[in-house]
């Protein structure tokens, strides 16, 4: 198996609290791996390092065996998906502007409506993006992380206020992109049911890592599930 | 008066020179627009009002020390809003006063030379040189060569900071330049419209396109035209009424963002 992502011993301390302590786990290439945890497990703030955005952290993180710290390079390989895009209602560019936008090279212009098609929104490439509903500006949002070709994408909680018809069609795409197009996917959501339909891995996290291996050993195993959920229920009530 | 108003040598210097500044301003000014920054252009200006007292004072052409200053000291308020976090307009705020409090100071010291501040206040274009006409194109094609290149970083870290950070795209750099374009833009302009009025052409012609445009390029083009319209009639316009050009500029601008709203509250205009 060839490793996608090596997370070693990742801890990242704030003032008052351990975002996350000694977090480890690898992700092999054509994994679809889901990460799930309640809020302030730390989800967050692993995707933040691994993208790069947080680099206050102790431990390692490598993307295809490079020291992401060394080289910026993984990056052209990588495709994001934020949680709840956040841009100006009335900004004035269209579901093609903002594709194009995820476009390393202007010759893939062509790229764009090939990947639009795939992802069902050709029809709308030609609308501002603040017009279009919840369930498509995500849609618009995958294509962009698309359209570069990524090796992996990373998804934080793609679907948080979107209706249930277009989660039903997100995860259709998720499905197929990591089975047909053997793209790595590292998924983070509160959706247990969704993970365990989906995902073929899966990291249980709480500030550490509660479990981490395949979904069919965690979802047959009612005491972890059941572990898992009073021991998030705690350090939520804590947390509160 | 007739057509013969554009036989004038100083009015071909006026239009092409306030051509340049329309389109300059409009497109530097929808990206500081779009990252919240409208009044960005005000306070740069005002900071330049500093600059042109020093060179005043100094007996240095006074635009090359606005150049200078306002670069500068826009720069080093970036600066200084990043690293004590700030808010964008409190940090205008200070920008702002600062320049005119350090003008102020510098025409007290000495003595007052109220003739030629009167006309960076609220602008010459009547006036402006051959010298100047070539330096507003020059500056102009310069910044406008630099967006095209840099056109999908600038917008995409206008669109989303972070998700631009994740591109790789190197985000700092990119907001540093816009500020210093954003500089040189205003200073450039200043003899069009003058320091007081500077965020007009910054913000009103891309208010109204934004109301217009779906597509990032259409809303520049249509902010450009807009611009371009506003200073051509309003430069004639003034030159037949012996009027204030840079009144009046902004006074058409301002009529055709009324004139916007009222088609899209009419329901003429689709709502966005």
């Amino acid at each position: 198996m060839l490793k996608a992502v090596e997370i070693n011993n990742i801890t990242v301390k704030y003032p008052d609290v351990k975002a996350l302590d000694n977090v480890s786990f690898v992700v092999n290439k054509g994994d679809f791996l889901g990460i799930i945890g309640p809020n302030g497990a730390g989800k967050s703030t692993l995707f933040d390092c691994m993208l790069g955005l947080n680099t206050k952290y102790k431990g390692t993180i490598k993307f295809f065996d490079q020291n992401i710290k060394k080289s910026k390079n993984y990056l052209k390989k990588l495709g994001y998906v934020p949680q709840k895009p956040i841009f100006e209602k009335n900004f004035p560019v269209t579901v093609t502007d903002v594709v194009r936008m995820g476009l390393k090279k202007e010759s893939d212009e062509n790229k764009i409506d090939e990947i639009l098609q795939q992802l069902w929104i050709h029809e709308l490439r030609d609308r501002r993006i603040g017009e279009l509903s919840g369930g498509q500006q995500q849609r618009v949002f995958i294509a962009k992380a698309l359209v570069n070709n990524p090796k992996i994408l990373i998804l934080d909680e793609p679907v948080t206020g979107i209706d249930q018809q277009s989660i039903d069609l997100f995860y259709s795409i998720l499905r197929e992109l990591n089975s047909k197009q053997k793209i790595t996917i590292i998924w983070s959501s509160h959706d247990l049911d969704a993970v365990n339909q989906l995902a073929n891995h899966v990291a249980c996290l709480n500030r550490t890592l509660f479990f981490h291996g395949e979904s069919e050993k965690f979802f047959s195993d009612d005491k972890l599930v059941k572990q898992y959920s009073e021991a998030s229920m705690q350090e939520h009530m804590h947390h509160h | 008066m007739s057509l013969e108003i554009l036989t004038f040598s100083f009015m071909h210097r006026a239009l092409i020179s306030g051509i340049a500044i329309a389109i300059l301003c409009s497109v530097v000014g929808l990206f500081l627009v779009l990252r919240r920054y409208s009044l960005f252009g005000d306070a740069i200006a005002h900071s330049s009002f500093g600059g042109i007292a020093l060179g005043l004072l100094a007996g240095v052409y006074p635009l090359w020390t606005a150049y200078g200053v306002s670069i500068a000291s826009a720069l080093i308020i970036t600066k200084i809003k990043d690293r004590y976090n700030i808010s964008g307009d409190a940090s205008i705020a200070v920008l702002l006063s600062s320049g005119i409090a350090v003008g102020l100071v510098i025409i007290g010291l000495s003595g007052g030379f109220t003739i030629d501040i009167f006309s960076f206040l609220f602008g010459s274009i009547l006036l402006v040189s051959v010298d100047d006409t070539i330096l507003i194109l020059a500056l102009t094609g310069v910044i406008l060569i630099v967006i095209l290149i840099l056109f999908r970083p600038i917008l995409y870290s206008t669109f989303n900071e972070e998700q631009a950070k994740v591109s790789g795209v190197p985000v700092e750099k990119i907001n540093y330049l816009i500020i210093f374009m954003a500089g040189i833009t205003v200073v450039t302009s200043i003899q069009l419209v003058g320091v007081l009025l500077i965020s007009a052409l910054f913000v009103i012609p891309n208010v109204t396109a934004i109301m217009y445009g779906k597509g990032f390029k259409q809303t520049a083009i249509i902010s450009m035209s807009f611009s371009i319209f506003s200073v051509v009639i309003g430069i004639l316009i003034s030159y037949i009424f012996d009027i204030t050009p840079a009144g009046t500029i902004v006074l058409i601008s301002i009529g055709l963002l009324a004139g916007t709203m009222g088609i899209k509250s009419s329901g003429l205009l689709s709502k966005n």
